[in-house]
Order: structure tokens, then C-alpha cells, then sequence
């Protein structure tokens, strides 16, 4: 069954007067559950605007998307919100925790606007950071933590409403090679468990975890494959 | 449930924000504790003008009335009432006669004159001639001793009642009671003291008058002045018709034509009060304008500063858009956080307005109103939620790409 269906979407940005950017020029993909995908492609190619598009952070100019066959390209904003609360887990590179509240209280965040009584959000919340390997660290703050001890916290709030597809935009874009490694590794284990993982990157060693490359330029896909074995993937780099 | 959730949510984000930034917040409110402060005491010291007029106006008595010369608030032109024939003393047995609905009257004549005891002295006090009859006429009572008697009135005995300002004037230290006065040089013996009135009309009340019996009054300062004649109607309920009443048999005695004006006037404490309504009425509207205007001015200052949190905090909103908050939610974030600003300030500013009221409260008969406590509470929140729209709402409609991308 497939999560994700885009068809032919067209992202156009008004620059003001007769200025316009083309961001996306007629992208189509189709994005089966529990794939681990990775988005590829060099700055100014268009993959944070289909990031933004697939995330339901934004609404494509023109074309259709399905998302677990609902049509949202023409949702408005709270319609979208839902969505993005019940079906989209964001990472993000820079974490993006909220800086005064807890690893816990972070984790509890999107349960509360998911309708969450207390009692659910903080076990679920609990359950989720000790899955991620944080249990011991639940009452720190973001301050009070490492860079991959942060990114595990926004992985646990990605993962605490159980959402249809996890969206990471540069998840180790902000880390040191090791704990990147390490961020990787806890991706390939929520893969395993079943999780449909969309990863978002432009560096070739991060997206060869992924089974499935698409690359983009300039607007439009460029290549759609699965990833070639590692070591042809090392080699082709080095 | 998932209101609640939100809004439990929303209180927790702004005192914790408010918490991050004191110095800011204290600051901030500070505008609106002004505000509230000076709003609640300038309802305070309306609500103690109104009292005090209140006060004073039941000295003259609800259920009496007063036949005079002239009315006592009037729009007619001067010139026109000014040849107006006194009121004689001989009306008030007229009166007495023939009147039905009402139940006492008694004529008072009034002069100024020195007024001494010993080596104190009153200059100028309120020397009031009248019967027996005029503690039947007058919503006025004893403190000590008594009026005079049908026989000391008719025999014009040198005997006087005084008021509570008189008798605090004369015998500071000293029971007045069986003591000799001099009234430009007469003697009187205090027989009488009455209780004190107070009010805004402390020279029409008793307190600092010196009443004698008529005849010894028109004996000693003269007989043919224009007096007043004080009618105590039997039943209030029947003011109306009881003044209707007068008015005829007033009109027979002057004999005046049928279709002529009245040239005299039935004055009573009704009119007062209905002059004075819009009067406080006027002064309590510009009062409150002036002062709201403070709280306006909180109000702005408020705006201002949710309009800064709002942009510094755009990346969290941004967060909390990508996760799922929907509109509603984050302008309920922000709308509680300038509420809650405001609220606070508007507790601090009835803290301190409360000690000042009893301040007030020393000069005017006023306590600080519950409903002043009520309504100021409750416009310390409205102002909140209305100076912290604007800025709610550009933080709920902010696109959540653009907020994500804010550093």
C-alpha cells in the first residue's frame, strides 16, 4: 500500500512583479509504506520545498498528492495541522526542541495537540525516550544534553504519535561523524520495526543508508533507484 | 477535553515565559497595575461623592417639604422671581387648617448673629426662629436634652436647641445643657442638642444652627422677614398628592388667579438629588475616561511587548506548527500569556489601590466597591485579551516553513 503519491507537482514561488521561482517543476513519486527513502540532491534543487510538500508543511501550486490515499494538496491550514500531527514525524537538523522544556515535555508536545489526556501522553512519552535510549534522561533540558542525545529526543517526539512516515531533514547534519553513525543506526532499527522513513540529505554517506535514492535537480527527479551496495557506493566517493 | 488540555498547555508556556523574562513582565504590567490603580480609585472616590451627597441630602428629610420664596435649583430667569412676596409666618396656621395629607408644620425664620459663650464665640451662626412644631417637621433628632415646649414656643421663652457644630464651637469641654448663650447679646439658655447630620450641606443642616421660639426670635431680630415653612407629609407614598395640596392652599392664601404662576416654591430633598444625578453622572463618565485613558496606555504597552515575544519566539511557533498545533492553539498560547500579564497586573494594582481607598475613605464617606474589585478584574482581562489579538494572531497565521527557517 503506498503512503505517499505525488503526481506531476508543480511549486511555483512569486518573487513579487513578474518574478517567479520554480522550485518543483512536475515531480512524481510514489512512496510505499515502510520504504526507507532518501531525497537527494544539491542546494537549490527543490528538495526542501518537496520536504516541505510531502510534510504537509506547504501546498504544492499545482498537482496531486495522496497521503494514504487522502487528497491533501488542497487542504487548509488546520486540516493540514491534523495531519502533520497525527501522520508526520519531523527531524529536523537543528533539533528543533523547545529550549525551556524537558526532554520529556517535548516528547508530551505533539500528544497534546493530539488531544492526549495526561496520564496516556506522559507514559507513552516515557515509553517512547526510554525505546530511543534515553529513559534515564527524561527531566533534562535540551541544554543539558548532548547534540545525539538532543536528536534522539526529537526522535522520540517524531515517534510518540506513531505516525504513518518519519521525515528527517538532515538528522546528522549538526553531529560528529560517530554519533551521526549512531543516529543512522537508530533509523535502520525503527525501519526494521516497520516504520516508513523519509530522509532528506545531500551527503551520499548518510543517504546510502536508505534502500531507495531519489535524486533531484534542478526541479525535477533526476534518478529514482535503489541503493547500489555499499561498497560501490564508498568507492564511487572516494 | 482537548480544550482544556490546550489551555492547560497555554498557561504553562506563559508563566513560564513570563517567568523567563521578569524584569520584562514587571515592567510591562506596570502599565496596567497604573491603570487599574487609578481607575478603581476614581471609582472609589465617585462612589464616596455619592454617598456623601446621599448623606447629606437625607438631612433635609424625605418625606418633608419646604415652602419658600425661591426655589432651590432652577433654570428660571432671576429677574423674574426676585419681586417675589416673602413667605409670612402667619401662612403656617393657614396651612395648618386646611392641609389634610400632611401632618406637622412649622414656619422657620432665619438670621446670621454672633453667637458667644463665655469667651468663645461663633460668628455669624445660623440663628433660626420656628415652634414647637419643627421636631415634628424635620428629619432631625436629639442628642441631649430636648426641644422646646408648645409653652415655651407660644410664651417666646429665652430658651434655645443647637446644633452639634455650635455646641462643639462653644462648650468644647463643657455640657452645654442648663448653660447661658448670647445671641447678638440676648441671653438663651441651652435647653437642647442636637445629634450631628454632616454632609456636603453642612451650613443648611442643623449642626450649625441655633434655634429659639419664634416669637422671642421676632422680638429680638425683627418680625417681618421671609421665612420658610416646613411641612412633614403624613405618608411618602402620597408626596405627590400632598404638594398638589399645598400648592392649592398656598395659592388661596397669595390669591393668585387662575392660569398665573406660582410666586413661591415647594421645594423638597427629591429635587436635589435629581439635580445632582446628572451632575455625578457627568463628572464620573470624564473622571473614568481620564483614567481609563492610563489604562489604555498599559494596554498598548502590552501590545507592544506580546508583539516582541511573538517575534522572538517565531521558531517556536514554527515547532510547534510542525508538530500539529493548530491556529487556535497558538493564539490561545499567546492570548492567555497577555491575559495572564494583565491579570496579574490588575491584582497588584487593586493590592495597592485597597490601602489607598482607605486613604479616601478618611476624607469620603467610601469603601472601595466588590463590584469595582469584580469589574476591575475582569477589565484587566479583556484588556489582555484584546491588546494581545493582534499579536496572537499574526503568530497563529504565521506559515510554519517561514518560522521553522527563523533563527
Amino acid at each position: 500500500m503506498n503512503v505517499i503519491e505525488l503526481k506531476d507537482i508543480i511549486k511555483t514561488y512569486d518573487m513579487g512583479g513578474a518574478e517567479e521561482v520554480h522550485a518543483l517543476r512536475g515531480v512524481s513519486v510514489t512512496i510505499a509504506k515502510n520504504e526507507y527513502v532518501a531525497i537527494m540532491g544539491p542546494s537549490g534543487s527543490g528538495k526542501s520545498t518537496l520536504m516541505n510538500i510531502i510534510g504537509c508543511l506547504d501546498t504544492p501550486t499545482s498537482g496531486l498528492y495522496q497521503f494514504n490515499g487522502v487528497n491533501v494538496s488542497e487542504m487548509d491550514d488546520n486540516d493540514l495541522a491534523k495531519v502533520r500531527n497525527k501522520e508526520i514525524g519531523f527531524v529536523f537538523q537543528t533539533f528543533n526542541l523547545l529550549p525551556r522544556s524537558d526532554a520529556l515535555h517535548n516528547v508530551e508536545l505533539p500528544l497534546i495537540y493530539g488531544g492526549f489526556g495526561a496520564g496516556e501522553r506522559k507514559q507513552r512519552a516515557l515509553e517512547t525516550l526510554t525505546h530511543v535510549g534515553l529513559g534515564d534522561r527524561v527531566h533534562h533540558k535540551p541544554n543539558e544534553l548532548s547534540g545525539g542525545q538532543r536528536q534522539r529526543v526529537a526522535v522520540a517526539r517524531a515517534l510518540v504519535t506513531r505516525p504513518s512516515i518519519i521525515l528527517a531533514d538532515e538528522p546528522t547534519g549538526n553531529l560528529d561523524t560517530k554519533t551521526g553513525e549512531e543516529i543512522m543506526g537508530l533509523f535502520e532499527e525503527l525501519h526494521h520495526q516497520g516504520n516508513t522513513i523519509i530522509l532528506v540529505t545531500h551527503e551520499a554517506d548518510i543517504a546510502e543508508h536508505a534502500h531507495r535514492v531519489v535524486r533531484l535537480r534542478d526541479g525535477l527527479v533526476e534518478t529514482d533507484e535503489p541503493v547500489r551496495k555499499r561498497k560501490a557506493v564508498a568507492a564511487s566517493v572516494s | 477535553m482537548h480544550i482544556l488540555t490546550e489551555f492547560k498547555e497555554g498557561m504553562l508556556i506563559s508563566l513560564r515565559s513570563i517567568r523567563a523574562n521578569k524584569m520584562r513582565s514587571v515592567l510591562t504590567t506596570l502599565g496596567i497595575v497604573i491603570g487599574i490603580v487609578s481607575v478603581t480609585l476614581m471609582a472609589t472616590a465617585i462612589e464616596g461623592v455619592d454617598r456623601a451627597f446621599a448623606r447629606s441630602a437625607a438631612a433635609f428629610g424625605t418625606d418633608v417639604l419646604y415652602i419658600q420664596r425661591f426655589p432651590w435649583v432652577s433654570n428660571e430667569d432671576w429677574s423674574l422671581i426676585r419681586n417675589r412676596h416673602r413667605i409670612e409666618v402667619e401662612y403656617a396656621a393657614k396651612i395648618e387648617r386646611q392641609v389634610k395629607l400632611s401632618d406637622a408644620v412649622a414656619p422657620v425664620a432665619f438670621t446670621r448673629r454672633r453667637t458667644t459663650y463665655g469667651n468663645l464665640s461663633m460668628e455669624d451662626a445660623f440663628v433660626s426662629g420656628t415652634t414647637h412644631m419643627y421636631m415634628n417637621a424635620a428629619g432631625v433628632t436629639m442628642a441631649d436634652g430636648r426641644f422646646f415646649t408648645a409653652e415655651e414656643s407660644n410664651g417666646g421663652r429665652p430658651v434655645c436647641v443647637i446644633g452639634a457644630n455650635v455646641s462643639e464651637t462653644l462648650f468644647p469641654r463643657e455640657d452645654p445643657l442648663g448653660k447661658t448663650v448670647r445671641v447678638a447679646g440676648f441671653p438663651y439658655t441651652v435647653i437642647g442638642v442636637f445629634e450631628k447630620q454632616g454632609g456636603l450641606f453642612g451650613v443648611f443642616t442643623s449642626d450649625n444652627r441655633v434655634f429659639v421660639p419664634l416669637f422671642s426670635f421676632q422680638s429680638h431680630f425683627g418680625g417681618r422677614r421671609d421665612v420658610t415653612i416646613q411641612v412633614r407629609v403624613a405618608d411618602v407614598k402620597q408626596m405627590d398628592d400632598a404638594k398638589i395640596e399645598l400648592e392649592g392652599i398656598m395659592r388661596k392664601i397669595r390669591r393668585i388667579a387662575p392660569g398665573k404662576q406660582n410666586d413661591f416654591n415647594i421645594n423638597q430633598q427629591e429635587l436635589l438629588t435629581q439635580t445632582f444625578a446628572p451632575i455625578s453622572l457627568v463628572i464620573a463618565s470624564i473622571g473614568l475616561f481620564i483614567t481609563g485613558l492610563s489604562l489604555f496606555v498599559g494596554g498598548i504597552g502590552i501590545m507592544n511587548i506580546m508583539f516582541v515575544s511573538v517575534s522572538e519566539r517565531t521558531k517556536e511557533i514554527g515547532i510547534r506548527k510542525a508538530i500539529g498545533a493548530p491556529r487556535r492553539s497558538i493564539l490561545m498560547q499567546f492570548l492567555i500569556e497577555a491575559a495572564a500579564l494583565c491579570l496579574f497586573g490588575g491584582v497588584i494594582g487593586l493590592a495597592i489601590a485597597f490601602p489607598l481607598s482607605l486613604i479616601v475613605n478618611q476624607v469620603l464617606p467610601t469603601a472601595m466597591p466588590i463590584s469595582v474589585v469584580a469589574i476591575s478584574i475582569i477589565i484587566s482581562l479583556v484588556v489582555g485579551l484584546i491588546s494581545g489579538f493582534l499579536p496572537a494572531y499574526r503568530a497563529a497565521k504565521m506559515d510554519p516553513v517561514e518560522a521553522l527557517r527563523y533563527e
